[in-house]
Parts: structure tokens; C-alpha cells; sequence
């Protein structure tokens, strides 16, 4: 089982810069993810959460700065830095199991011990039932309970989490959020997490970072201490912090929703 | 008050099973019926019965089995050659950045030339024997398979990959977990392409220079303005193709049933 594992992996990113053919998109940006804790990345449309958490996780390679890991991986755990898609990334022909089976065939774990890591964490992801099922045959929510399940298999040190609810209907989104919270509470796990959702922000981050408008440059931080486990929807001061986020974000965000897209 | 108008009628057709058995044996009947009429003279175009006699004959005197076993060898070999060939040549201009530009400028000036042309061109280099026509299948069945190889693979979709080197998961993995069963659909309908190329090139082919074969035997009864054996030889040539064409969809069914129906 996925214990309380002793948190002991962050992040720290010094200097990134980045830009798209020119288009400058991250300039400057030092960040620290501490180590056992959530780190919510908000910001307007195209400002670039996207591409910080590529960089974050070394997708993307910056044009300039550097991203270092602090402390050590435990020692079971199968790939340090491990996403979680906002379209799933699921292989269409890959059953459940077989997806999360993927990430397991390349490393050394034998096959018993694999299949009881692709049980485990389907049960805990409540995929049981699903573990011979097509992606397609399966609702947006399920889908991206494939997706943990499969970050989870691995025993991630850091999750990379972009936009993970956003493809999903408010309904499915709330059930799931919850879900991520006790998850990320029970294991302690380190967390990147990207979002529109000054509500998911709340609910979730422990540092909430602000990203101004392109050329992205961090705007705030802001720190809630309260417990994940602690925090409950309606509560006053999460409502508070939201409502301070929107103060800081809403002129970038109609900035950015009147400006022509490009890519 | 009145109701309110239906009017979203019409742009929806369907298929009727029935309906499509029923034209082809109707028209053969009417063909049967000009025949037997005399309204057509079967000295050029036969006619069902006639056709189904030859091919009877062609059965029973084991010389369709000589000119079938000739055609379906140079089919299989010519086209597996060509295919493995374009498989990987199309496979390394979809991954390699050096492959790329080179190889399509070589498949883009090679691929319009009408393979048919080159016939005497490799019956000089390979011989008048069966070289010289599994040169020419293979050659025209290489360059759509090139094409729709790397197709297939530009068409996996990158997040899908991206996905996979978030998690570690080694190069070869990549290419044989994800590209090529994301390829695969395109690659599987461009054998449906290929086969039918393969059967035109292999009749040209054939008529050239062959003494077996479907296509020269095609080419003798013409020459004997023997229309009932011609015809045969065409119904023949049409089977392999509607038979090919079936293992094709088990083929896909089989391999791409994830899909869904
Ligand atoms: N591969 C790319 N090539 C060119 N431009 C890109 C590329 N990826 C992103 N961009 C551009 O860079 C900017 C930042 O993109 P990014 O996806 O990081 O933003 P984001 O904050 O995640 O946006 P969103 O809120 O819409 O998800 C955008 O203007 C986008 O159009
Ligand atoms: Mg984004």
C-alpha cells in the first residue's frame, strides 16, 4: 500500500527562461516547490503554467535557468517526476491495465510483482472493475483515474499535475478533486499543480503562485497552512484567499481573453 | 393552431442488404437473358453460363491451378518484399530528421512514374523470367506503403509519446508500444491501396512476358478472341482481389478491434 512515505523530494527553479519562436513566454521565473507539499501554479490563458511544468519536469528544456531536484527519491520509487495529463494520455489500445502496465515493462520489476502493482493501484483508484475495459468505453472521470493510477504506480516522488480536472464536467470534477485531496493528504506526496480554478487552488494548494501575464513573471505567492485534510469547500478564509486571487488575476485574465492566439 | 412541421427528412441513407444481392443477380440475369436472346453476339461478350463452363473446364483440367500457383507466387513474394522495404523506409522518414528530407525528396521524384513503364527496364536488368516481375511489384508496392507508413507515424499524436518519456520508458519501447500500433490503422488501409496496385502491376506484368500466369492467360485468350476464357481469367483476377480484400478486414478487425465497432 501507498503509505505516508516520508516526503522528501522538491524542487527548485532558478532563472527559467522560455519563449516560442520569439514569443517570450517565461522570463525569469525562481521558484521552489517544497518538499511534501502543494504547489499551485494559477495565471491567465497563455501566460505559461503549461510550459513552466514542462520545464518543471524536464519535457521542456528552457532557453535559459535551471531545475534542480532537492533531496532523494525513496528508494522504490520507478520515475521521480511523474505527470498527470489534462487529456489522460491514454493508449487507446491499451486496456486499463495494460496502460498502467506501460509504465512498469521497462524497468526491472518482475512480472508477479508488476500485476500486483497494476491491482493495487487500481483498487486504490476504485478501477477494479474496469482493469480489462478500453479507454473509450470509459467516462472522462474514470479515464483520469487511469491516469493516477498509472502516476501512482510508478511511486512518484513529485506529481506534475496540469490542469488534470479541466476536460472534465463540473460534477465529475468535484468528485474527483476530493479525491486528489485525500490522496495527496494520506501519501504526502510533493505536488505541482496547474490550474484555472481559483476553487481547486484553494482546496488544494499550500503555496499558490500567481503568474502575470506574458511575458510570465511570478506576480505573488500566497500560502495557505491549513491542513488539506482540514479544509472543507465553503470555508471562510479559502474563500478569502480566492477572492484575493481574483482581484490579482482578473484584469490579466480579460487581457488575455481579448488577445488573438497563437500557435 | 397548427402543428409544427416536420422537416428534417431525407440525408440519411440506408444500407439494405437485400437490395444489393438483388442488382448484381439481376443484372446478371438480364446479361443471361441478352445472351440467350440473341440481343448480344457472345463472340465478345460472353455471357454467366458460358463464363461459369470455362471456368469449370479451367478447374477440371488443372490449368487454372498452373496459372493461379504462378500468380499468387509473384503476388505474395513481389508485394511482402515491397511492403517490409517501405515499412522501414517509411518507418525512418517518420522518426529521423536525417532520413527525412532525403528520402521523401527521393520518394516524391520516384513515386509518379508509372511503374508499368519501367517493365522493360527490369526485364533488361533482371531477366524475362520471374525477376523482372517481382522487381515491378515490389517496386510499385514500396512507394504507397512509404507514404502511408509515415503518414501513420506523423499521425500518432505527440502527447502520446511525450507521455511515455515523461515515465521513462526506453526509445525501441516507444517505437514498438506506441508508434507502431498508433501507425498501424493507416498503415492497414494503405494495404488495401497496395494489394489492388500489387494485382494491376502483376497483369501488366504478365501480359509482357509470361507463359503462365492469369494475365498471360488473359492476354492468349484475347489473342484467340476466346471471350468465355477471358472472362474467366477476369473473374479469377476479381476473386483474388475480393479475397484479399476480405483477409484485409479480418486483418483489421482482428488487429485494430480497440477501435470499437
Ligand atoms: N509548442 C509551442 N509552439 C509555439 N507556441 C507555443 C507552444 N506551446 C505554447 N505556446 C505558446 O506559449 C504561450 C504559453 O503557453 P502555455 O501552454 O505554457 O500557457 P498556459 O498558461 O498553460 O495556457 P492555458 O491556460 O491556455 O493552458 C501561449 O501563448 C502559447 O500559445
Ligand atoms: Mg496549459
Amino acid at each position: 500500500m501507498i503509505g505516508a512515505m516520508t516526503a522528501r523530494v522538491g524542487l527548485s527553479a532558478a532563472g527559467i527562461r522560455h519563449g516560442y519562436q520569439g514569443l517570450s513566454v517565461l522570463d525569469g521565473i525562481d521558484l521552489s516547490v517544497p518538499a511534501g507539499q502543494v504547489t499551485v501554479l494559477v495565471g491567465p490563458s497563455g501566460c505559461g503554467k503549461s510550459t513552466m511544468l514542462g520545464i518543471l519536469g524536464g519535457l521542456i528544456r528552457p532557453d535559459a535557468g535551471t531545475v534542480a531536484i532537492t533531496g532523494t527519491p525513496a528508494e522504490d520509487c520507478l520515475n521521480p517526476l511523474t505527470y498527470v495529463f489534462q487529456d489522460f494520455a491514454l493508449l487507446p489500445w491499451r486496456s486499463v491495465e495494460g496502460n498502467v502496465a506501460l509504465v512498469l515493462e521497462h524497468t526491472e520489476m518482475p512480472a508477479a510483482a508488476r500485476a500486483q502493482r497494476v491491482a493495487e493501484v487500481l483498487e486504490l483508484t476504485g478501477l477494479s472493475d474496469f482493469a480489462t475495459a478500453w479507454p473509450r468505453q470509459l467516462s472522462g472521470g474514470m479515464r483520469q483515474r487511469v491516469g493516477i493510477a498509472r502516476a501512482l504506480a510508478v511511486r512518484p516522488a513529485v506529481l506534475l499535475m496540469d490542469e488534470p480536472l479541466s476536460a472534465l464536467d463540473a460534477q465529475t470534477r468535484d468528485l474527483l478533486l476530493e479525491e486528489f485531496v485525500r490522496m495527496i493528504a494520506a501519501t504526502g506526496l510533493t505536488t505541482v499543480y496547474v490550474t484555472h480554478n481559483l476553487g481547486e487552488a484553494t482546496r488544494l494548494g499550500q503555496q499558490i503562485v500567481v503568474l502575470g501575464r506574458r511575458p510570465g513573471r511570478v506576480r505573488q505567492i500566497l500560502t495557505i497552512d491549513r491542513p488539506l485534510a482540514e479544509r472543507l469547500p465553503g470555508d471562510d478564509d479559502l474563500a478569502r484567499v480566492e477572492a484575493e486571487l481574483w482581484t490579482l488575476l482578473r484584469a490579466d485574465a480579460l487581457a488575455a481573453e481579448r488577445e488573438l492566439v497563437h500557435d | 393552431m397548427t402543428d409544427v412541421p416536420f422537416r428534417a427528412t431525407g440525408f440519411a441513407p440506408r444500407r439494405v442488404a437485400w437490395a444489393s444481392v438483388a442488382t448484381l443477380l439481376g443484372l446478371l440475369a438480364l446479361w443471361q437473358a441478352a445472351a440467350s436472346l440473341g440481343w448480344l453476339r457472345t463472340e465478345f461478350l460472353s455471357s454467366p453460363l458460358l463464363i461459369g463452363r470455362a471456368l469449370a473446364a479451367l478447374i477440371q483440367s488443372g490449368e487454372l491451378w498452373q496459372h493461379l500457383a504462378a500468380s499468387l507466387q509473384r503476388l505474395a513474394i513481389g508485394w511482402t518484399v515491397g511492403t517490409v522495404a517501405g515499412l522501414a523506409v517509411g518507418l525512418a522518414l517518420g522518426l529521423f530528421t536525417l532520413a527525412r528530407s532525403p528520402g521523401m525528396a527521393v520518394v516524391s521524384a520516384l513515386f509518379p512514374i508509372p511503374k508499368i513503364a519501367l517493365v522493360p527496364l527490369f526485364i533488361i536488368w533482371f531477366g524475362i523470367g520471374e525477376g523482372s516481375k517481382i522487381v515491378t511489384l515490389a517496386f510499385g508496392v514500396f512507394f504507397p506503403t512509404v507514404i502511408n507508413t509515415m503518414a501513420g507515424v506523423d499521425g500518432v499524436p505527440r502527447g502520446l509519446i511525450r507521455m511515455a518519456q515523461s515515465f521513462g520508458v526506453p526509445y525501441g519501447a516507444i517505437v514498438r508500444k506506441i508508434v507502431l500500433p498508433g501507425a498501424a490503422p493507416a498503415i492497414l488501409s494503405g494495404f488495401r491501396i497496395t494489394t489492388s496496385t500489387a494485382i494491376i502491376l502483376l497483369v501488366a506484368a504478365e501480359m509482357i512476358g509470361a507463359d503462365r500466369g492469369i494475365g498471360a492467360f488473359v492476354l492468349q485468350a484475347g489473342n484467340l478472341y476466346d471471350t468465355d476464357n477471358l472472362l474467366a481469367g477476369i473473374v479469377v483476377l476479381s476473386s483474388i482481389g475480393l479475397t484479399i480484400a476480405w483477409l484485409l478486414g479480418q486483418l483489421e478487425r482482428r488487429l485494430l478491434s480497440w477501435r470499437g465497432p
